[in-house]
């Protein structure tokens, strides 16, 4: 593996940074930018699973990912916001955006993504937010009535009206999570002056993660929140689940090592910087953490689960687990590819070193409070919109 | 006496008076007639001509930076004429000069301690073969033809003027850092003070009125050279269209770089 060949030799490292490479400028803030916008994306797709491909299964679920995916859009930008230097010019991204500029294109992606999803959400909801309005008082009352669009009408026509509109949105939503997360892959795949980002790859491997990252976090909270509210959980779609999982994961780790493969095979010069990254600085959160402990375990495991009959218990307990594990590895990816791809200086020639601290602006105190945020909104959530069809007052209407 | 004292008083209070005021016009007409044109009465044009040039743009002229490896001797001067021009925070770098050891192994050292702005007085030990040369390279901002930094700007914040210099709008920067890691010659960084991105301008506000960067007007080797190459006479035309070696760094980024190096060695990133 060793890069003996022409330039490579001439250009050995020997520890030496550009003086600008220093500074690690992408921290821990992108490092969550990918995951949260991942996790959207993905929750998306499993309630297009139910809404558009009709997967029945996973009608339990299919409202609740929606939910679940607007708690987290609402904070996919937050972490941006706190990294920028000029958060108050950030709306020129969207006003006087450069149109060559790959980033300027996320602002309109994310903010269409984010309308269709809340409209998709308050059709879904229409029929339960009118008969929770009618039982609501004060406040709530008021904001049923904003949230209802003004229309009382769950007339068989209007409902019928409601659900080809919400097939439309479903229908187009796919594509659109696809390109949002798709696209924030070819955010970093675009950086041609960074060997490990700069791969037409890029954006499949960021789709597919955010997949995973999606379907771990339904299947996670779907176990937790049913078990903490001691309310029966439906196996057949925690089931369904983990085989969509377990599918996701095939492709995304395959995707995953086939990226890495194809650099060592093609071995252009670039390859003994991505060789002294990966089997130095890496070493720990990729071979270690990401691949051997969070990637082949989980993949063996979800093998398991889907195609053995284990019992409802086993399937509980080892599901949440392998879900929180797929949702670190996720994590972990995107700071390989985040932190990592930054650690080479463009010198080619050697390493910097980057440690967050836990009290500074895009510090680890700060990151761990943007990732409980979307969780409180969740909770939040909860108590405007019920996530479960038993919890719902119009539920013999909901035909969607 | 009284009278006397009083008269005394209101005679300073009205010249008082008349300072401040004489002082605030002067000072006005100071801020309003520009310093610049002022001064540059006494300086001599470096750049045949510029002055002539009132257009807002300088179209008819083609600007490139030379580097001359061969000559450059390390001594730092280029580094702190550009932290001093621009007030350049520490740990941050406009230019910075590398040094290159190569020992009769073939190993390649670089390194370029505090971006070389101390020069390079003591000669490395850390070498464990003798060693079979040794040379400084210069770096700066490429001002690329094809500008990875403005393509990926969100904001169009850096942009590209007609005359071909890359520059940035430091009121519209965002600093979402996309340009730092577009840039395949890390001359980008943040500056902690405008929290904007920031980097070598080729000291396009001298340049404007006829004079030289100052790394240029500083080397004492002439290491650094600027010129328009729409002027035949100019040095850093003749440099191109003769027979020197002549390269430019990463030709593989296809940026097409303005920067040439004369006597780049291969083992230079």
């Amino acid at each position: 593996m060793s890069p003996e060949h022409g330039v490579a030799a001439a250009t050995a490292l020997t520890n030496f940074v550009f003086p600008n490479d220093l500074h690690v400028h992408w921290s821990l803030m992108i490092v969550l930018y990918p995951y949260i916008t991942g996790i959207v994306a993905g929750a998306f797709i499993v309630s297009s699973l139910y809404h558009v491909f009709h997967i029945e299964s996973l009608k339990p679920v299919s409202r609740y990912a929606l939910i679940f995916a607007l708690a987290f859009v609402a904070f996919a930008t937050m972490p941006l916001l706190n990294h920028l230097g000029h958060p108050e010019r950030a709306m020129s991204m969207m006003f006087t955006p450069s149109a060559s500029s790959a980033m300027a294109g996320f602002g309109y992606i994310y903010s269409a993504y984010t309308v269709l999803l809340i409209l998709e959400i308050l059709l879904i909801y229409r029929p339960t937010l009118v008969a929770l309005k009618k039982t609501s008082t004060g406040y709530m009352q008021k904001l049923y009535g904003v949230l209802t669009l003004g229309s009382d009408n769950v007339s068989e026509k209007s409902l019928a009206l409601d659900h080809k509109i919400i097939a439309f949105l479903a229908a187009i939503g796919i594509p659109m999570a696809c390109t949002l997360h798709g696209y924030v892959g070819f955010i970093f795949g675009g950086v041609k002056a960074n060997p490990m980002w700069a791969t037409p790859l890029m954006p499949v491997i960021f789709l597919l993660s955010a997949s995973v990252s999606g379907i771990a976090g339904i299947i996670l909270s779907y176990i937790l929140i049913k078990t903490f509210t001691r309310k029966a959980l439906d196996m057949d779609c925690v089931r369904t689940l983990i085989k969509f999982l377990w599918g996701c994961f095939i492709l995304d780790f395959v995707f995953e090592m086939l990226e890495l493969f194809s650099h060592y095979y093609m071995a252009t010069h670039h390859w003994h910087q991505l060789h002294a990254l990966y089997f130095g600085p890496l070493y720990g959160t990729f071979w270690v953490a990401q691949v051997g402990i969070f990637s082949v375990i989980p993949f063996v495991a979800l093998g398991i689960l889907s195609l053995v009959k284990l019992p409802d218990g086993v399937v509980k307990f080892f599901g949440s687990i392998v879900s929180l594990m797929i949702l670190i590895q996720v994590l972990l990816m995107r700071w390989n590819v985040v932190i990592g791809g930054q650690l080479m200086s463009k010198s080619e020639r050697g390493h910097t070193v980057f440690h967050p601290e836990w009290f500074e602006k895009e510090g680890i105190l700060v990151s761990i409070i943007i990732m409980i945020l979307p969780i409180v909104f969740l909770f939040l959530l909860s108590k405007v919109f019920p996530f479960w069809l038993d919890d719902d007052p119009a539920a013999n209407k909901q035909s969607v | 006496m009284m009278d006397v004292i009083q008269k005394e008083m209101s005679r300073d209070r009205r010249a008082f008076i008349k300072n401040v005021l004489s002082g605030t016009i002067a000072g006005s007409l100071l801020l309003v007639i520009p310093a610049g044109a002022m001064d540059l009465g006494n300086i001599p044009e470096q750049i045949t001509g510029m002055r002539d040039d009132t257009e807002p743009f300088i179209t008819k002229r083609k600007f490139a930076f030379i580097v001359d490896i061969t000559r450059c001797i390390g001594c730092g001067s280029c580094c702190v004429a550009d932290k001093n021009e621009y007030q350049v925070p520490d740990g941050m770098y406009r230019t910075w000069v590398e040094r290159y050891v190569i020992d009769d192994e073939d190993n390649v050292y670089v390194d370029s301690p505090n971006g070389g702005l101390d020069g390079y007085q003591e000669p490395r030990k850390d070498i464990p073969h003798p060693v079979r040369d040794t040379f400084f390279v210069p770096k700066l901002c490429n001002m690329c033809e094809h500008p990875s930094c403005v393509q990926v700007c969100p904001v169009g914040a850096t942009y590209q003027t007609d005359d071909g210099f890359v520059l940035i709008d430091a009121k519209r920067c965002v600093a979402c850092g996309y340009c730092i890691q577009a840039c395949p010659y890390s001359v980008r960084f943040i500056n902690p003070k405008t929290k904007t991105a920031d980097k070598c301008t080729w000291c396009y506000h001298r340049v404007r009125k006829g004079l030289l960067p100052v790394c240029v007007n500083v080397c004492p080797v002439q290491a650094r050279k600027f010129g328009d190459l729409n002027d035949k006479e100019s040095e850093v035309y003749k440099i191109l269209h003769q027979p020197h070696v002549v390269s430019i760094l990463k030709p593989g980024m296809g940026n097409k770089p303005s920067l040439h190096y004369v006597g780049l060695r291969r083992e230079v990133v």
